[in-house]
């Protein structure tokens, strides 16, 4: 198991989640908001910006993807590289843009988006599954070394 | 139109998200799931709007935005209102030449949930449509008013509880039918009308396409259910979709021109509306032995519902 697919800054740009969302953490008041302004998702020009990946573009302080929501985690997917085929339902099934695919390739989990739903574990056919729930404190290797067998399938 | 390859889901996949993450819906909630794969199935450039409602709230946490597209909120009722309104200045500035980039293609998209698009934005959405704009909407359907604790709309189906239809000794929830949305709009004279569900990503994302490409008012109800209100484990979000869409309490189709309808996904074997039911905290009550009778009632309305599309299908009226 290669230890980059678990990289905590994968496929990220520089600002990627930078301000912890959280009981109001970096929020402001109803009475502080700006009326009228207009908030730029980028900085500069965005032109093409579908055909740029995240790690490319220039997001300004105002794009949510300089947020964070890991604090909402009480468990995290871990990802098993050596038994995913790249089928890539985790990655059109993520409610949280967190599934890093490149190329055709499911590479990662962005950690700093990902709620912990388990929608991708429970979408993922493999056997065992690639995708599984740990602990949010759990050591990744750990992890790894812990993956369950190929499960027989059950009579009935 | 820049449509991107949705052949297998490998393909798909290379889209670069433009729906970012860090908004605040509830973990494993069905909204985004449906919005990125509209934003996905394209390369053109989206003015999108939304009406109030959990989507608009948790995607514009001032000062954050989620959307890396053109975005607008105005109120509750009127992202239709606000969406065509840009289109028609698009339209008008384009034949002037005053745009940065006259010949960019872009796309107008509102977003509503079903409280905004069934009732109490239901005339400024007609009006958008009769007047013939260029433009897709696209209903989050999650059966309540979600953003404001799970009140009873017109699309909450018969026997669900709500905070407003409550179920108890002598309640079984909400008394009355689903307001029938997609023959509602179709009989605006819409060229493409539908509705999905993002369990079947495939042929929603054809019909997002389709619906983008047609020119005039297209309309789509897509199913999005909500763990939070329907009470059902996050994880469980499609396999939940799975049961809605395979006991045909949502069936899948189209209809193009206000007449061709198409079924676009036939269960092979339906499974029986009790065993959705059986899946979600709000619908308990039904299996009280008072209550059994709720069931077998709305098993037959979607009985005699399926018949009508697959009447309707052949008849191609
Ligand atoms: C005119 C008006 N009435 C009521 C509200 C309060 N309100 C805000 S969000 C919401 C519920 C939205 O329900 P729905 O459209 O179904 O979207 P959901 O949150 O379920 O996605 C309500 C009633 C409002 N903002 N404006
Ligand atoms: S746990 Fe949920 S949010 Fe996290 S990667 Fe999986 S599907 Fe996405
Ligand atoms: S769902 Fe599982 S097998 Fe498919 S791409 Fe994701 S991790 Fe890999
Ligand atoms: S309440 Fe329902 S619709 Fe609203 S964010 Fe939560 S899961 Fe989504
Ligand atoms: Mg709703």
């Amino acid at each position: 198991m290669s230890v980059e697919s678990q990289d905590l800054n994968l496929c990220a740009n520089d600002n990627r989640g930078q301000l912890q969302l959280g009981a109001g953490a970096g929020l402001v008041g109803w009475d502080e908001v700006t009326q009228g302004i207009v908030l730029t998702s980028f900085n500069g020009d965005a032109t093409g910006i579908a055909n740029k990946k995240a790690e490319e573009r220039t997001y300004s302080e105002f794009n949510s993807y300089t947020a964070s929501v890991a604090s909402w985690r009480v468990n995290k997917p871990v990802f098993n590289r050596d038994i995913c085929i790249d089928c890539q339902n985790c990655w059109v099934w993520c409610p949280d843009s967190s599934i890093l695919s490149r190329d055709k390739q499911m590479l990662g989990i962005d950690y700093d988006h990902c709620k912990g739903c388990e929608v991708c574990v429970e979408v993922c056919p493999t056997n065992p599954k690639s995708l599984l729930m740990f602990n949010e404190h759990a050591d990744l290797d750990e992890s790894l070394a812990a993956w369950p067998e190929k499960k027989k399938k059950e009579k009935k | 139109m820049a449509i991107t390859s949705i052949k297998n889901l490998k393909e798909f996949s290379t889209n670069n998200d433009r729906f970012e993450g860090a908004h605040t819906l509830c973990p494993g909630c069905a909204h985004s799931m449906i919005v990125r794969e509209l934003m996905n199935c394209t390369d053109d450039n989206l003015v999108i709007s939304s009406n109030t409602g959990c989507l608009e709230v948790s995607t514009a946490v001032y000062p954050f935005t989620s959307w890396d597209t053109s975005w607008i909120h105005i109120g509750f009722e009127n992202a239709a209102t606000s969406v065509t309104a840009a289109q028609v200045m698009h339209k008008v500035r384009k034949k002037k030449g005053t745009l940065k980039d006259n010949d960019a293609p872009v796309k107008f998209v509102a977003f509503g949930g079903d409280g905004s698009t069934f009732d109490i934005g239901f005339q400024w959405l007609s009006g958008a449509m009769e007047r013939g704009h260029d433009f897709t909407y696209i209903c989050l359907d999650n059966e309540n008013y979600a953003n404001t604790g799970g009140q009873r709309s017109s699309a909450t189906p018969v026997g669900a509880h709500t905070s407003t239809a409550q179920a108890g000794t002598h309640s079984y929830g909400k008394k009355q039918k689903k307001k029938d949305i997609v023959s509602i709009m179709a009989a605006h004279g819409s060229p493409y009308v539908a509705q999905l569900a993002p369990n079947k990503w495939k042929s929603m994302a054809k019909g997002f396409q389709k619906a983008l490409e047609v020119e005039g008012p297209c309309f789509i109800n897509t199913v999005s259910p909500c763990c939070t209100e329907w009470k059902f484990d996050p994880k469980d979000t499609i396999n939940l979709t799975d049961l809605a869409t395979d006991s045909l309490m949502f069936p899948i189709y189209e209809i193009i021109d206000s007449h061709e309808l198409n079924i676009l996904y036939r269960p092979k074997n339906p499974i029986k509306v009790e065993e959705y039911m059986a899946a979600q905290g709000r619908y308990k009550h039904l299996f009280k032995p008072q209550y059994r009778h709720v069931i077998d009632m709305v098993q037959k309305d979607i009985d005699d519902k399926w018949d009508l599309l697959q009447r309707r299908e052949e008849a191609r009226l």
